[in-house]
């Protein structure tokens, strides 16, 4: 599946459905799907507009769906990432991995999101009642991403 | 020529989100190149001293060794906070 990067909002029902494209080969999906959230740092959000590098976005997040495909036994997976002004309760991303058995598609679908995390050009502004603010990167999406050069390679299912 | 992009809060820093400039002969790398861009005032050397500052050559991400040739984009922006 080609990744996906727009401003529309997406159906994860019906993404779902084309990943599973009546491939028999297919036992297990799982998906992830990330959501505005209402507080962050203690400030409650108005709303929050995510900016991107838009020649670099798909081809980074490519990059990511192609490693995971390289270190776990996996049929399919599909990122979706929206961008510019979301509110709360608003989809961003969507990740859905297909594979033969949920254990290699669980870690994928985890492993994808880390790395998108720390490696795709996004960047998210928000507005509380305090005024416009750049959110800071996270310490612990950081360690999130550095532990899997340490996970269990492909076929430890 | 060179093409440099900035983006989020180094582009608020800077004013400007992107530029082509002629590739200094003695620019080799992304460390060179920041130097560079750095010595063209204050809120120059503050943008792009950011800790954690985050480079693209061609957009891929790169190192402070990565190099830079004629021809290449180079962007310039904060650790990302998609997802």
């Amino acid at each position: 599946m080609p990744v996906k990067v727009q401003q529309e909002d997406f159906d994860v029902g019906a993404e779902m459905q084309s990943m599973r494209s009546d491939n028999g080969a297919i036992g297990a999906l799982v998906s992830f799907v990330g959501l505005v959230r209402d507080v962050n740092d203690a400030s409650a959000i108005v709303e929050m507009t995510l900016e991107h590098y838009p020649s670099m976005t798909e081809k980074a997040l490519q990059d990511i769906v192609d490693q995971a495909k390289t270190r776990w036994d996996i049929i399919d997976a599909l990122v979706l990432h929206r961008y510019g002004t979301l509110r709360p309760t608003d989809q961003i991303v969507l990740v859905i991995v297909a594979g033969s058995h949920r254990g290699d598609a669980f870690n994928a679908c985890e492993f994808i999101m880390d790395y998108l995390k720390t490696n795709a050009p996004f960047w998210k502004k928000e507005v509380t009642s305090q005024g416009e603010r750049w959110v800071a990167a996270r310490e612990s999406d950081m360690k999130a991403a550095e532990r899997w050069s340490h996970r269990a390679p492909k076929g430890n299912n | 020529m060179i093409t440099i992009l900035y983006f989020a809060s180094i582009r608020e820093k800077i004013g400007l989100s992107h530029e082509s400039i002629q590739l200094p002969s003695d620019v080799k790398s992304v460390a060179g190149l920041a130097v560079a861009l750095r010595s063209r005032g204050d809120k120059w050397a503050e943008a792009l001293s950011t800790v954690n500052l985050r480079v693209a050559v061609n957009q891929t991400m790169a190192l402070q060794d990565t190099e830079v040739n004629d021809g290449d984009e180079v962007a310039f922006f904060p650790p990302v906070t998609g997802g």
